[in-house]
């Protein structure tokens, strides 16, 4: 901040704290008598006066009560242009030492749980360093996986025992970590409607459900032909790829005929964020063991 | 000495005085701000919104959105924990009219961008029980029906540009062919990935 505008700041706040004060003392001042009477200003307005009298005292006490808190602080707090104040304060330097204060308070209890595995974690002797991840969970997870874990429509149940990406330790803090993109391209335009619909009687099938045969024997060239490089020859699906086992009946985007065909007709692009950026090691330490001790 | 009869029975007098004494605030406060460079210049390699953002915007403001939203982190911990760093006025000098808020019935949004998938926002905004069973957001459905027919984002642009905005030619030119034809749901899913991701100067880690 210039010299100007510090000048500017620090003379028209001073200034108007000395003009209220002048305005409280001239209009005490001016007053033909300092006490409470029964005089009025001689004019009425239908049938109503008004009395001269000076201000209450307490009202008058307390309006100078607000110019001398108002110089005490512009002492102490950064008010007048760039005059810190006596105490130093910023709003930065506040949250800093906050920031501070929870680093020491927090950063040793981080740091112990960050050493210890995931299988030690799970350890009842560690039940605190689940909790922790648990609750980290609540905040930055739940809202797509639900406070439960049990996931929604589009988002994966992380309590059973299917894996989109797989279920081992380090995929599963690759996936908090890097994030994922799921590839399921449209086949709408390649398949045609009924090639669609044959289609999703085919991959019904391979779940033992209900499915019309012809449709499944019309569907099974193409399926081999277009499908099998990510769900595989038989339709059990490639972890590496995100690619879902079509053969349980886990269905990430409902497994009714209409939504299965329109999950093959339209194509699936689900994305996990990337946490990464947002939690540090230690964090995505702790919500990794939490997620793993779901499934167990 | 004035006396105040005096005052009283000149409005013309009166109304100068009145302002004499509530510009006080106004020029202490609000015009050197006008004037600071911490105020008035872009953080480093700040952009500006698509034309799709840009109409995901006004969406966000025609539903009220920044009624219930904040965006503006305070540099308090409760705060940076959650939503990432404090939110800082460059930041915010091509927002015309900031959408900062002053009320917070849901969380603040400055930084939501890549937090959450498009699909999650679209299933959030269509219904928001549907992923958050507690919420109290409203649903809007229509958003996903309307389109955009004859928008016009590149007179918008031209207008902000007026006011500082550094549109390109080329931005304006495309603008409205970006946005055409285009549901609602697309333009504030866009903008709302875009909030806190005009540049990359913090770090959100926590």
């Amino acid at each position: 901040m210039s010299v100007f505008w510090s000048v500017w700041i620090s003379a028209i706040t001073l200034g108007v704290i000395v003009g209220c004060t002048w305005l409280l003392f001239a209009v005490r001042n001016g007053q033909p008598h300092q006490e409470t009477t029964e005089e009025t200003l001689g004019h009425a307005f239908d049938g109503i006066e008004e009395y001269d009298n000076p201000l209450p005292k307490w009202w008058f006490q307390m309006f100078l009560g607000t110019v001398i808190f108002s110089l005490i602080y512009l002492v102490m707090y950064p008010g007048l242009g760039t005059f810190p104040g006596l105490l130093g304060w910023t709003q930065v330097g506040q949250w800093e030492t906050e920031m501070a204060h929870a680093d020491e308070n927090y950063a040793p209890v981080f740091a112990k749980y960050a050493t210890l595995s995931i299988s030690d974690l799970q350890q009842t002797e560690n039940a605190a360093g689940l909790k922790m991840g648990q609750r980290m969970f609540a905040s930055n997870c739940a809202l797509c996986h639900g406070s439960s874990a049990s996931g929604a429509h589009g988002f994966p149940d992380l309590t059973d025992t299917d894996w989109l990406y797989g279920g081992n330790v380090a995929t599963i803090k690759q996936t908090i970590s890097d994030g994922r993109t799921g590839g399921m391209p449209p086949w709408g335009a390649v398949l045609g409607e009924s090639g669609v619909r044959d289609m999703t009687h085919y991959v019904l099938s391979l779940s033992g459900n209900d499915a019309d045969i012809d449709a499944v024997n019309r569907a099974r060239p193409q399926f081999q032909a277009l499908c099998t490089a990510c769900h595989g020859q038989d339709g059990t699906g490639l972890q590496a790829l995100g690619a879902p086992n079509l053969t349980d009946d886990v269905w990430l985007y409902g497994g009714a005929f209409e939504q299965v065909a329109h999950t093959i007709r339209t194509g699936r692009n689900g994305i996990m964020p990337a946490h990464k950026a947002l939690l540090s090691e230690a964090k995505i330490h702790l919500i990794t063991a939490y997620v793993y001790s779901l499934s167990r | 000495m004035i006396k105040h009869e005096t005052i009283e029975k000149n409005i013309g007098l009166m109304i100068l005085l009145i302002i004499i004494v509530i510009s006080g605030g106004g020029l202490a406060e609000i015009v050197p701000l006008m004037f600071q460079s911490s105020t008035t210049q872009p953080i480093d390699g700040l952009r500006t919104y698509t034309a799709m953002e840009l109409e995901g915007r006004d969406i966000y403001i025609r539903e009220g959105c920044h009624v219930c939203h904040t965006q503006m982190i305070r540099p308090f911990r409760a705060e940076t924990e959650r939503y990432g760093q404090y939110s800082t006025a460059n930041e915010g000098v091509w927002e015309h009219p900031f959408l900062w808020g002053s009320k917070r019935t849901g969380p603040d949004l400055a930084r939501v961008g890549a937090r959450y998938s498009d699909d999650w926002h679209r299933a959030h905004l269509y219904n928001p029980r549907d992923v958050v069973p507690e919420s109290k957001m409203p649903s809007y459905p229509w958003l996903f029906s309307d389109r955009f027919t004859d928008p016009n984002t590149d007179r918008k642009m031209e207008v902000l540009r007026t006011m500082g905005v550094p549109f390109s030619d080329a931005q304006i030119a495309g603008a409205r062919d970006a946005v055409v034809g285009k549901y609602e749901i697309e333009a504030l899913v866009a903008y709302l990935q875009s909030l806190g991701k005009l540049h990359d100067n913090y770090s959100n880690k926590r």
